[in-house]
């Protein structure tokens, strides 16, 4: 009997095992496998002979007499100028992360400090805002920002995704308010702070775990965004998303499409760092709403 | 699409408390603290709630009157030119006439709710048409399938529909199946899973497009393993809803196991030792205490899941799926993107697209609205 269920749960390990190893080999592989081929030519990477010509380099050897070649980066960064798309990236992230946290904090602070009524129906509002599909909300912005002669610059594009973000910080930044005594502020008050002293002196020291947690979401959204980008950014203001989607348009063509791949490789790395420096916040993060409320 | 691929995942309602752990909430100590008076808060929300009405509330304001007006016509002239064998009248387009009144009015002249039945979107006509003379439902749905709003609709909802259950169960297995490994080993393997969802949606799009084209290492393989050179699955319209509901899941999945895997940390530890005691099997486990207790869960991803899946975009454009597969989105986004800017078309399926939303969008608002009125007592 027990020998039988213990032969039955080694089993199940192994098949859970295999599993998991599956699952990493599906979830992993082809980032590496990208890392790999964007050092190689065109004729290794999308090989119609042979795939192991990707893995060793054969054409890669012939072309340019080395086994990797970083040919796709210098067209990418320097023939293609993707240096200025990572440049107006930068831009975007920094500022889309500040401005939303900065309005976050104060609203969500609000509403978490607040009884009435009407913190209720900011709260369904937000939610409802935060379904909007992107693409709808960019084609109401086109005909008002062109007659305004505001479409096409950065500073449109940031407040645009500052707001579209602003839904999403609400809700989270308020489950950490919550989360915050009330007494600690209310102490402060009562010794004769104003609310925004109150706020300035014992909240912000105390807040800062759930604002780098919810700023890393920000800085996600705003990274990854191609809808708004793409749609409300220029052609020399385009930020790295877009920029690759560009690059498949007019390269491809010129056999040049590993251009698109170094960028994309460039264009992962950060994000890479970023979850090996904060996957614990990233993890408390996707679960903070829906396991502690 | 998940666009919002980070935002698409925090900041829930907080009807999905674990019942453990609600307990432990209802000895907050907070509860005499006076509110905040309405004028700070006024202060304190303004600049939040300013820039979501300018650019959220205002731009659905801005897409249902741009869906009632139409673009000008080209301005038609009469010439009359007279020669020596009598008179000829010519019609003209008077390009310059036709540019200034564009500019006068941008928003172009009053079509009511044209825009809305016409071919590219509602088809009204056409679907009566393809009723009347189908010959059966097949093939009134292949008929359907022509028209640019349905297609894009069938496949929205298809993918919706399909992905987010698959996202769950797939997702399931993997919590469960990490949940197992020692604790040395979770690190790296989340840090591994995180990276499908925390890639951007377009290049993760990229990166798999790039490996199952037909040069590709998996399109290479599938093309050795079925014995088929000329196979492609970008040329088959099945194949290729299949290859986007695959990044659908990849993308996805992780989302959903991090989730999981956080509602198996909180397990009561002791009623699955009492099953144990009780004699119940390890699956009997599962289906009758670890589902059970992660059940709201369930529904919160299930809900996130549908509202990201609906604004399905990015794999499209990454996939160069548009022959075969088309989303709400994508019309839009080829509407506003094209060199003609059909910003009445486009802002027309807009609205339909956030009537859709409002659809899926309504369990989520009734128990939201029933958690704060539960809350409020």
């Amino acid at each position: 009997m027990s020998a039988a269920s213990e032969h039955r749960s080694t089993a199940l390990k192994i098949y859970s095992y295999g599993f998991i190893w599956l699952w990493l080999l599906i979830a992993a592989f082809p980032f590496l496998w990208t890392l790999w081929g964007s050092f190689k030519v065109e004729g290794d990477f999308f090989s119609k002979t042979d795939w192991t010509n990707a893995v060793f380099g054969i054409r890669t050897t012939l072309e340019t007499g080395a086994a990797y070649t970083g040919e796709g980066y210098w067209g990418a960064w320097v023939k293609e100028e993707f240096w200025l798309a990572v440049l107006n990236t930068l831009i975007v992230v920094v500022s889309v992360v500040v401005i939303s946290l900065t309005f976050g904090t104060l609203g969500a602070y609000a509403l978490s400090r607040s009884n009435y009524k009407y913190t209720l129906w900011i709260l369904i509002i937000a939610l409802i805002f935060r379904a909007m599909p992107h693409m709808t909300l960019v084609s109401g912005y086109l005909l008002p920002f062109f007659e305004w002669n505001v479409w096409g610059i950065l500073p449109t594009s940031i407040i645009v995704l500052v707001a579209i973000n602003q839904p999403f910080t609400l809700w989270m930044l308020h489950s950490f308010f919550e989360n915050i005594p009330k007494d600690l502020d209310e102490s402060a008050m009562v010794d004769g702070c104003t609310r925004f002293q109150a706020f300035r002196h014992v909240i912000i020291p105390v807040m800062w775990p759930g604002v780098i947690t919810t700023g890393l979401f920000s800085f996600l959204l705003a990274y990854n965004d191609f809808a708004v980008t793409a749609m409300l950014l220029s052609k020399e203001n385009q930020t790295m998303v877009p920029k690759i989607a560009s690059f498949l348009g007019t390269t491809q063509t010129k056999g040049n499409v590993m251009f698109a791949v170094a960028a994309v490789v460039s264009a992962t790395a950060p994000l890479f760092i970023l979850v090996m420096f904060f996957q614990r916040q990233i993890v408390s993060g996707l679960t903070a709403g829906a396991v502690k409320g | 699409m998940s666009l919002a691929l980070g935002a698409c995942c925090a900041g829930f309602p907080g009807y999905l408390r674990l019942p453990s752990i609600e307990i432990g909430r209802r000895l907050e100590p907070n509860r005499y603290v006076e509110s905040m008076k309405h004028r700070p808060f006024f202060w304190f929300v303004l600049p939040s709630t300013l820039a979501m009405l300018l650019f959220i509330a205002l731009p659905i304001v801005s897409v249902v009157t741009q869906s009632l007006y139409i673009s000008h016509d080209q301005v038609i002239t009469e010439v009359e030119n007279c020669g020596p064998f009598g008179c000829t009248t010519e019609t003209k387009v008077d390009s310059q006439a036709t540019q200034a009144l564009r500019e006068a009015e941008p928003l172009g002249k009053w079509n009511g709710l044209g825009t809305y039945f016409n071919r590219g979107h509602l088809a009204v006509s056409e679907v009566a048409f393809a009723w009347r003379h189908a010959s059966g439902i097949g093939d009134f749905a292949s008929r359907l399938m022509n028209l640019p709003f349905y297609k894009a609709l069938a496949f929205t909802l298809t993918y919706a529909f399909v992905v987010t259950p698959l996202t769950i169960v797939f997702g399931f297995m993997i919590a469960v199946a990490v949940n197992t490994l020692s604790a040395k080993y979770k690190g790296p393997v989340i840090f591994f899973s995180l990276l499908p969802m925390i890639v951007t949606p377009l290049i993760g799009s990229l990166i798999l497009f790039w490996m199952i084209d037909a040069e590709g290492i998996i399109g290479a393989t599938l093309q050795y393993l079925t014995n088929n050179p000329n196979l492609s699955l970008k040329a088959s319209t099945v194949l290729t809803w299949v290859m986007l509901m695959v990044y659908g899941l990849w993308h996805a999945a992780p989302f959903a196991f991090v989730v999981f895997y956080a509602g198996l940390q909180t397990m009561p530890q002791d009623t699955l030792e009492s099953a144990m005691i009780d004699g119940a099997s390890r699956w009997q486990r599962i289906r009758y205490v670890v589902i059970p207790h992660l059940m709201p869960l369930v529904t919160f991803v299930a809900l996130i899941q549908l509202m990201d899946n609906f604004r399905v975009f990015e794999p499209i454009v990454g996939f160069n799926a548009e022959a075969h597969a088309t989303s709400l989105s994508w019309i839009i986004y080829n509407d506003i993107g094209g060199e003609t800017r059909l910003l009445s078309s486009a802002a027309t399926t807009s609205v339909l697209t956030i009537i859709g939303v409002a659809i899926l969008l309504s369990p989520v608002l009734v128990r939201t609205w029933r958690d704060f009125t539960r809350k409020a007592h």
